[in-house]
């Protein structure tokens, strides 16, 4: 295999070949961390990762390549995607590797434990790349919320690369990483899919276990696959989810047949329906010009596309924006200087902990973090819970009854996956309700806990950026996703003639003359 | 336009144990009146016979076994702590107590 | 520190006021592992050795609720007479302070899993009162802070304290009364009653170890006046951590002393929260109730509602014990007790040890004179509880059977018992072991009786004269001579047989 080759591969195939022993894991991975040192570093690279994990990725990748050498048992017991290397959004919690959640206030910081999912992964011996970037705490659509800088969208480097999960997107697209772990609470996952041309799922509510990734709003969290191909994630999510006695979230239920349902890829007799409230006003043209093109072909593929509506869905912003506030006025309370973390103190007046901590919090949190503890901690205050905490709770039931009714006319739903193609760096930096309009397409899913997949639906004509394409399936049909998702992308494959991201442009030369070595 | 003062602000700052400077409560209150514009009409949506959903799926009774399991040793426990003495997290003088 | 409190007379306070009582009693239970997570819950074990990352609140952990401390929260709810919850939901109470890791605590707010009870207290002379409870909920406790610098080891004046987390996430049961009205002068009375017969229902249920001294119950008592004969509560006061029977009671009364001075000179009562002092038996002022006490709850999104089928319940149901004053009273009739006996063996605490002695074949009589008689004062001098002496009921039967037999008298049954404490075995054993044999061959008593009657002429002379009462003098010359083995009465029969006098 040709170095590019190894990391343009999808990690199904490297997987295939790994197993084929025609290339080892260390050659796999280290190809990836050389990736990563030509075009993560230096003052226009993509800054996808955070940390990069360079030993210990290494020496799994060795073990790996150790048991497959020794055959017999060792190799039989090796997970399909053993030694296939993995980047982690830097939210969920490793053991020797720092986790900052993209936050000052967590700078520094080493897990005692290990997430749920990272288990999961080093018993399956994915070599782990590093830790990518995001929005800090996950607040934000563009990654430019992060502490440590933004990351670049690889597509066009004065761009966003989505957010929160930016670094995991940017990684993938970049061909940094053949897969990596994100997070969705608002479409941290999706958004960032879309505007990177890359997959990204958000499974079920509940279907990969929370444990181990800090919590940003506890009931929309949702840890998920970012991959460049249907296939890829639906192995992701397989191997990371499951039941988890850590979460009582979590669902018992079998999530078993999602790479079968990838594999088999097909749309004939399904009812595919349009949400006429995700789309028009405020969508880009590019954006609805590729979504109606893949209307097109699924109807040519057999699938009966009708239209639903959702009338409540013009409210789920608006309840998103109460909700997760609320939940992340909570869940940060703990970053308070006492136990682990930042500890800043006054500069001036008495030195009492209720000083130290508000003199920490004001120093360890960015502007986005405060604005939405603030929003939270007003709309859970004595006098307001009913009026928007509560109502934003009964509106998620609206939701929850729109999908209802939608599903029951159509086996999926569909819609684009953001309103827009990735924007500039700094566009919306300094307008918060113009970030958050990012997520109007996403948010519903969330509310409702029913999953979610983003795929590239082609290139938007005004601007060359990519578009997603989102699918919506009913609660625990994470399945059914990865079925017309397989079947959407081979669909529009075989018009690009390949993968969406051969055609996005060199790095290399974009990066070259400021690039700089692993940090 | 919501109201909400600086006055406001100060007090849910204070709420959040985030110190805040003057400027910063003017620009805050200003982004929260905004925010607040924005999505208040969920208030209006749904009426009163409308359950509320805290959990997307619904489940109920989890529980786990009343098992001892795993702990961590002191030297884990504060590894990240900022201050400690005596295997114990230390803190500057506490005001009053809760 | 604040200026000291003026305070009215109890017998004025009363006059011319009633109180109104409230409590909240906080109930730690005895499970194994802690309430959220799998930590152990032990007391007293060395600082931060009892925890892992979910109890210090590290990023990305998550709860679990405790089976066990469930079950436990639902049997004190049916003790209390309690409905049970169809189905209830936790919630977070959020306030920063650093004894609280993840700065909310998760308890549970508008649903308790208990709701509407009632519990029977009994006062010292029998009148019972009945107390309604509001709710009992579910919580976790905080960890421990520990003051230091300052002079007094408190919490005004401390340079900065030292948080130890193994207590934090505990399991808690907080048990919430209504308002408490007509007490009248009882109050004080009544406040130690009613925590006392919480505490007794708890640790009978045995979901609770119940020491107070090591903090398993605690109390903060409410209190309020309004003028006799009105029915709207005054302002009410918190006093909180009110942690013994005694300053329950004290601290009650203290606040009723001072809420009606307040009231008498025309002031008014601040709602404020307030700290006991046992040292000086009175309370400061604390910190007032304020906006800082929004706690803004909202349902706890990372657990899911707990819904206790009835089945469930009636199971928990079936393995209640008997509550405990119904038991008492039980007991007190089968064992013919008069008040005053009875009295005297719930205070020493050996109710069920003489239970268990009287099951073990002893009569009640038999039972109540070695425990009270005997086993209580040693417990005292061991500064431990009398079941913890290592007495078993089978070796007072047995004790019991030997004196009565005519083997020991009681002198000697007392260093058996000693022996018997002290691990040397049976008693039996350790009569034969130390060679304590009641004489009853009478001829060496005859020698010894001689001997004492020689020794003591004149106290012979009295006898003869008619001075019967004067035989103890010799009986214990001869006691001692047999290093108290001989059986006195017949020591007594001799002498007066010997000085030909009739007793
Ligand atoms: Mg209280
Ligand atoms: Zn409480």
């Amino acid at each position: 295999m040709s170095l590019n080759e190894l990391i343009t591969s999808s990690a199904s195939a490297l997987a295939e070949k790994l197993a084929a022993k025609e290339v080892s894991s260390e050659e796999v991975t280290r190809a990836h961390l050389d990736r990563i040192a030509e075009v993560d570093g230096g003052e226009r690279g993509v800054h996808a990762f955070l940390h990069v994990n360079t030993e210990e990725a290494l020496a799994v990748a060795r073990e790996v390549d150790a048991a497959r050498a020794a055959g017999g048992d060792d190799a039989a017991a090796l997970h399909p995607l053993a030694g296939v290397p993995i980047a982690i959004k830097d939210l969920i919690v490793t053991v020797g590797q720092p986790t900052t959640a993209g936050s000052r206030i967590l700078e520094g910081w080493m897990s005692p434990y290990d997430a749920t999912v990272i288990k999961k992964i080093r018993a399956a011996k994915l070599p782990i790349l590093g830790k990518t970037n995001l929005d800090e705490f996950a607040m934000g659509s563009s990654t430019e919320h992060s502490a440590f800088g933004p990351t670049r969208n690889p597509w066009d480097l004065d761009r966003i690369p989505g957010g929160s999960g930016g670094g995991s997107a940017a990684a993938v697209a970049a061909f940094e990483a053949p897969l990596a772990l994100g997070t969705d609470t608002g479409g941290s996952i999706r958004q960032p899919g879309a505007v990177t041309g890359t997959v990204g799922v958000k499974p079920t509510y509940g279907a990969v276990s929370r444990y181990g990734a800090i919590a940003m709003a506890s009931s929309l969290d949702q840890i998920g696959p970012v991959s460049r191909t249907v296939l890829d994630s639906a192995l992701l999510q397989e191997l990371v989810g499951g039941y988890d006695p850590f979460d009582s979230t979590s669902l018992t239920d079998p999530f078993d047949t999602l790479v079968a349902a990838a594999k088999e890829g097909s749309v004939a007799g399904l009812r595919i329906g349009v949400v006429k409230e995700l789309g028009g006003e405020g969508y880009q043209a590019g954006v609805e010009a590729r979504f109606h093109e893949a209307l097109e072909l699924l109807k040519g593929a057999g699938a009966t596309v009708v239209e639903v509506s959702c009338p409540n869905f013009q409210y789920a912003l608006g309840a998103y924006y109460l909700i997760m506030p609320s939940e992340v006025s909570s869940n940060l309370a703990k970053f308070d200087g006492v136990r682990y973390g930042l500890r800043v103190l006054p500069k001036d007046g008495p030195m009492t902990i209720e000083r130290v901590m508000g003199a920490t919090r004001a120093a360890g949190f960015g502007d986005e973090a405060k604005r939405r503890i603030i929003l939270g901690t007003y709309a859970l205050s004595a006098g307001y819970y009913d009026a928007y905490y509560g109502s934003a709770q009964k509106v998620r039931t609206l939701v929850q009854r729109d999908f209802e009714a939608a599903f029951a006319k159509a086996d999926v739903l569909i819609s684009p996956t953001a309103p827009t193609t990735a924007f500039r760096l700094g566009e919306k930096l300094d307008d918060p309700l113009a970030m958050y309009l990012n997520d109007v397409a996403t948010i519903p899913a969330n509310l409702a806990g029913v999953p979610g997949l983003s795929l590239p639906g082609g290139l938007a004509d005004e601007d060359g950026l990519p578009v997603g394409i989102q699918l919506l399936a009913p609660a625990r049909q994470d399945a059914r996703l990865y079925r017309v998702g397989a079947a959407l992308e081979s669909l529009l494959e075989a018009q690009w003639g390949g993968p969406l991201l051969a055609k996005a442009p060199s790095l290399t030369a974009a990066t070259a003359a400021t690039t700089e070595g692993v940090k | 336009m919501a109201e909400i003062t600086r006055d406001d602000v100060a007090h849910l700052a204070q709420l959040a144990r985030i110190e805040m400077s003057e400027a910063e409560l003017d620009k805050m209150a200003g982004e929260l009146a905004h925010i607040v514009d924005a999505v208040k009409s969920v208030s209006e949506a749904a009426g009163p016979d409308v359950p509320a959903t805290s959990h997307p799926i619904p489940l109920s009774n989890v529980f786990r076994e009343d098992v001892v399991g795993h702990v961590l040793t002191p030297a884990e426990a504060l590894s990240g702590a900022p201050d400690a003495d005596e295997d114990r997290f230390r803190v500057p003088a506490i005001l009053d107590e809760e | 520190m604040a200026a000291t409190d003026e305070i009215l007379s109890f017998d004025e306070a009363m006059e011319r006021f009633d109180p109104v009582l409230g409590f909240e009693v906080h109930v730690e239970l005895n499970t194994k592992s802690k309430m959220f997570s799998s930590a152990p819950n032990v007391f007293g074990d060395d600082p931060n050795t009892n925890v892992n990352e979910v109890d210090l609140g590290m990023p990305g952990v998550l709860p679990v609720v405790n089976r066990a401390a469930v079950e436990s929260s639902i049997k004190i709810g049916l003790a209390l007479n309690c409905e049970i919850a169809e189905s209830c939901r936790f919630a977070r109470k959020n306030y920063f302070y650093p004894d609280t890791p993840k700065n909310f605590q998760t308890s549970q707010y508008d649903e308790p899993i208990a709701h509407d009870g009632w519990l029977d207290v009994e006062l010292e002379d029998g009148t019972v009162f009945r107390v309604e409870i509001e709710r009992a909920h579910m919580e976790e406790d905080a960890g421990k802070l520990t003051h230091m610098g300052g002079a007094t080891g408190r919490i005004q004046g401390a340079d900065y304290s030292l948080v130890d987390y193994n207590r934090a996430g505990v399991p808690l049961v907080e048990i919430v009364t209504k308002p408490i009205v007509g007490a009248g002068s009882r109050a004080p009375e009544l406040a130690r009653a009613y925590v006392s017969a919480v505490r007794e229902i708890v640790k009978n249920l045995g979901v609770s170890d119940a020491r107070m001294e090591r903090g398993n119950v605690r109390c903060d008592a409410n209190v309020s006046l309004m003028p006799k004969g009105a029915d709207k509560f005054g302002t009410r006061s918190e006093t909180k951590n009110v942690n013994s029977l005694r300053s329950v009671e004290h601290a009650v009364r203290f606040e009723i002393q001072r809420h009606a001075a307040v009231l008498a000179s025309g002031g008014t009562v601040t709602q404020e929260t307030r700290h006991w002092h046992e040292d000086t038996r009175t309370t400061t002022a604390g910190r007032p109730k304020s906006d800082a006490d929004d706690y803004r709850y909202f349902p706890e999104p990372d657990l899911v509602p707990v819904v206790p089928s009835r089945e469930w319940v009636e199971e928990l149901r079936a393995t209640l014990p008997e509550p405990p004053a119904e038991r008492r009273k039980r007991l007190k009739e089968a064992w013919g007790y008069a008040d005053a006996e009875f009295r005297d063996v719930v205070n020493a605490g050996v109710v069920e040890a003489i239970e268990e002695t009287v099951a073990a074949g002893a009569s009640p009589q038999a039972a109540r004179k070695w425990w009270m008689g005997e086993i209580v004062g040693r417990a005292k001098t061991a500064d431990v509880d009398p079941a913890e002496l290592g007495v078993t009921p089978a070796a007072i039967v047995e004790l019991n059977g030997l004196v009565e037999g005519g083997k020991l008298n009681n002198k000697m049954a007392g260093q058996v018992l000693d022996g018997v404490i002290a691990g040397e075995g049976t008693p039996t054993q350790v009569m034969e072991a130390r060679g304590l044999v009641l004489v009853s061959d009478d001829r060496p008593l005859l020698e010894a009786i001689d001997a004492a009657l020689a020794a003591q002429p004149d106290v012979a002379d009295k006898i003869r004269g008619g001075k019967v009462q004067a035989v103890g003098a010799i009986v214990g010359g001869v006691m001692k001579a047999t290093r108290g083995q001989a059986d006195a009465g017949r020591v007594k029969e001799l002498i007066l047989e010997r000085l030909g006098v009739s007793a």
